[in-house]
């Protein structure tokens, strides 16, 4: 059994890995696309940004020089991750459990984070038996029921608004429901498995350690099995659903929401659209089908002239 | 008619879907009796299908044997393919791709859109629902993933699905304030939009004012207002003898100066119906001394592309055809007349599809305004002006190309009394005409518009003026674009506002010539019955 579960421990990384390389890959690859930016786009620089407005604000804004800002950037980024901005602004009865779970899966990955910093010492002995290494112990300590307890809350609370709420109920699938209930299984078994099994984390770091540096060594609860177990399936199970809006949340923002670059002088951008516009079309609406083979000549065929043509 | 609207009841066996009662109405800040929707006529329900609310948008041919409700079926499900491939969908594929996938299906959107709270938050509105819809067919037909029903609930697809969906993307303005308030950057704008291209693009079933009398007149003879070349000039001609004479100042409008600064490009509209716009561009720039010119190149004299509502073909040889006219000319740079999608189409839309040989440089009019008006090169007069006037955002200028300080700028010099509707700028309220809407009034859409679409930008207004409200007391509401000029237009008429208010509307150049010391006084704005 102790081999199985490091076997699918493994797997389940690389499931993850694999789905959210794939999702990424798939974006990048697609052709360019036309802009469609949203405003405020949060990295313009100056004080635009606080009030929304672009470069097209300026006379000749192609001759100018274009601010963008890092920080205005992660001044609307930070709080956005951090708190769910969005959501508090304009659907505060949800904010009340989503961000506890939210918030509560952002300390599980933290404690998580730790415990590998945690076993990495363990095994190779650097800062073991530091004043650090004892901080690091302290706080994962804390986030690993602080999340694990924020996260079945949040969970429960937004199962019950997915049931209660009809605002949300016609929107929800079965897959919704067994998404909270996984959640809230595997937190509620990471709190008795903290509770009964391993209060001090120890085991789960040793855990992390044996993953680390391959080493099968035998696992001797059941319970922590289990936990083990739901853990993994549920990180690799993540970015095979719409909670893959986690990574690509990225690209919506950046390249769709806040893709303000103009084209101008970009031979780089030519040379995609180039690509694009060599596409063949295969649109079959009288107006378009027959007009040419490729994006370039249909697009600069006028099929109402060709009309007028025909009746002259 | 279905009272709280499941997903799936939109594929079901009934005459007609939902309805708004009038006391579903959200509330505005004065009494006003609503009238009953008119039905829509026998005729119009035996040619096309009518089946969704109290209007019909897109004349969907009803069909009228099982084989053509299957080829419905057949032929939407042959165009969805299509747009989830990089080939016929290269235009819009990475942002159709991520808004199926990363909905959480939360909807923290479902409030900011003006129709869903009109409406009385009737679900066929939300934001979310079309997409919903959208979504599940795309997940199990084209996608076609395993247990697609489990994952992400089902929807029965049959030949009503289809026109109900069709018809309900045309329940929507394309004004992406929904999309503003996603955490996650979903946008269930794009989706109507993306249906509407289904439609047109794959079925060739389109509305007649943007399609027919739209994008194909316009390619054709070089407007949707049917005005040829040779027709505009004499409308602008005219236009210049009658304002020079009703303002008392000479002007001239100029016509294919090759070599000039700027091609000024409006919307046709203008020319035909608010003629005081035109005249107001043509003296503001010669006084500001500029180098422009009009072009008479088939299409080059009418800024719209309504291409960018429905169909992305059309919309780049829309646009294609005006950054040629420019070239022709040999211009320095395109300037955008007060037209918001024309702003938004030939800067933003157009920067990927312009090959690099047609790349002149495209700006708004509302930059180069402001900065002649702070010049002080034309002597302007703010007492001139001296009336309560608010500003409407555009959204293709404001929330969709960020173009929001210019004109505020602008109102500050030269509108003493100058005040903001609540909320403005980037966070605005549709006027309720966008995406085309505006100019449409077949059967009941006029009725649609002005009673849900246009609803909270009419809210928003009145309370704009509500320190003083009352006929005695002129008002101004600027709208610096034609499609939101003729929606606001419309609900001034439908709530007798002149009458009542006192109010009237045009836009930011008009009160820019109001405010010149030598020009006829409140000739260029008019507080008329008939305007
Ligand atoms: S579009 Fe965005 S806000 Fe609306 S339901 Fe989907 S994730 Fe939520
Ligand atoms: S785009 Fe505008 S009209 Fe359409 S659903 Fe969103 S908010 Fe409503």
């Amino acid at each position: 059994m102790t081999s199985l579960t490091y076997l699918v421990a493994y797997a389940a990384i690389i499931v993850f890995l694999l789905a959210v390389a794939s999702r990424i890959i798939r974006y990048i690859k697609n052709p360019i696309h036309l802009r469609w930016e949203l405003y405020p786009v949060a990295h313009e620089g100056g004080d635009r940004a606080s009030y929304g407005g672009s470069y097209y604000e300026d006379v000749d804004w192609w001759n100018k020089p274009r601010h963008s800002s890092r920080i205005n950037e992660l001044k609307v980024m930070i709080p956005e991750i951090l708190f769910l901005l969005a959501v508090f602004e304009h659907k505060r009865p949800l904010w009340y459990v989503t961000y506890p779970f939210h918030l509560g899966l952002y300390f599980v990955v933290l404690f998580i984070g730790l415990l590998g910093i945690g076993s990495i010492s363990q095994l190779t002995g650097i800062m073991a038996d530091t004043p650090i290494m004892t901080a690091v112990f302290a706080v994962t300590n804390l986030l690993g029921p602080a999340g694990l307890i924020l996260t079945v809350a949040g969970a429960v609370g937004l199962l019950f608004k997915r049931i209660t709420d009809p605002d949300l109920s016609n929107y929800s699938s079965f897959e919704h429901y067994f998404n909270l209930v996984l959640f809230i299984v595997t937190a509620g078994v990471g709190i008795i498995t903290w509770l009964f099994v391993d209060p001090t984390f120890d085991m789960a770091r040793t855990f992390v350690a044996n993953f680390i540096s391959f080493n099968f060594a035998a696992i001797d609860s059941s319970l922590f099995i289990l936990q083990v177990l739901l853990v993994v399936l549920t990180i690799a199970y993540i970015p095979l659903t719409h909670m893959s809006h986690f990574f690509m949340k990225y690209f919506l923002y950046h390249d769709i929401r806040w893709g303000d670059e103009p084209n101008i002088d970009s031979p780089k951008t030519d040379e995609k659209i180039g690509i694009v516009l060599n596409y063949p079309v295969t649109w079959s609406a009288p107006h378009i089908a027959g007009t040419g083979n490729t994006w370039a000549e249909v697009a600069t065929h006028n099929p109402a002239a060709a009309k007028e043509e025909k009746k002259e | 008619m279905v009272k709280r609207l499941k997903i799936n009841d939109i594929s079901k066996d009934t005459e007609q879907l939902t309805s708004v009662a009038n006391e579903d109405l959200m509330p505005l800040p004065w009494d006003i009796e609503e009238k009953e929707w008119e039905p829509l006529s026998d005729d119009i329900k035996e040619k096309y299908v009518c089946i969704l609310d109290d209007t019909m948008i897109l004349p969907i041919p009803k069909p009228k044997t099982k084989e053509e409700e299957d080829e419905l079926v057949k032929k939407f499900l042959a165009g969805m393919e299509k747009l989830f491939s990089k080939e016929n969908n290269w235009t819009f594929l990475s942002m159709i791709e991520t808004t199926m996938e990363n909905c959480a299906k939360c909807n923290t959107c479902s409030d900011a859109c003006h129709q869903y709270e009109a409406s009385g938050k009737n679900e066929m509105y939300r934001p979310t629902y079309k997409s919903e819809v959208f979504r599940r067919i795309y997940k199990k037909y084209i996608k076609k993933e395993p247990l697609s029903g489990l994952r992400n609930g089902n929807v029965d697809l049959n030949w009503r699905t289809v026109a109900r969906l069709g018809e309900l993307a045309y329940r929507c303005n394309v004004c992406r304030r929904c999309a503003q308030t996603c955490p996650i950057g979903v946008d269930n704008a794009l989706v109507a939009r993306e249906i509407r291209k289904i439609f047109s693009q794959e079925m060739g079933i389109t509305t007649p004012e943007l399609h027919d009398k739209g994008s194909m007149l316009q390619l054709g003879v070089g407007s949707s207002t049917g005005m040829t070349p040779m027709v505009v000039r004499d409308n602008v001609d005219f236009i210049d003898e009658d304002f020079s004479e009703e303002l008392g100042v000479e002007f001239k409008t100029p016509w294919d100066v090759e070599g000039a600064d700027i091609l000024l490009i409006h919307n046709a509209g203008e020319i035909m119906s608010w003629p005081d716009n035109v005249a107001a561009f043509s003296l503001i720039f010669n006084r500001a001394g500029l180098s422009w010119t009009l072009s008479s190149d088939i299409a080059a004299y009418d800024s719209i592309n309504y291409g960018v509502f429905y169909d992305d073909v059309q919309a780049a040889r829309t646009a294609l055809i005006h950054a040629q006219a420019a070239k022709k000319l040999g211009v320095r740079r395109i300037v955008l007349g007060e037209c918001g999608h024309a702003h938004k189409a030939l800067t933003v839309i157009a920067d990927r599809i312009l090959p690099p040989g047609l790349q002149v440089p495209r700006e708004s009019c509302f930059p180069i305004l402001r900065d002649i008006v702070k010049s002080g090169k034309l002597n302007l007069d703010p007492s001139r002006n001296d009336f309560p006037v608010t500003l409407h955002d555009p959204c293709n200028v404001t929330r969709l190309m960020g173009i929001i300080k210019p004109q505020r700028e602008i109102m500050a010099a030269i509108c003493p009394q100058f005040r903001e509707m609540v909320p403005h700028g980037v966070h605005n309220y549709c006027c309720g005409g966008g995406s085309g809407y505006a100019i449409m009034s077949r059967n009941t859409i006029h009725e649609w518009r002005n009673k849900i679409a246009g609803r909270k930008k009419i809210e928003q207004i009145l309370n704009a003026f509500s320190d003083c409200r009352g006929p005695e007391q002129k008002k101004y509401v600027c709208a610096p674009c034609s499609n939101c000029k003729g929606q606001i237009r419309d609900m001034i008429e439908r709530y007798e506002l002149l009458e009542k208010e006192n109010m009237t509307y045009a836009g930011v150049v008009e009160l820019i010539v109001n405010a010149m010391p030598d020009v006829e006084h409140e000739v260029i704005i008019k507080w008329e019955e008939g305007y």
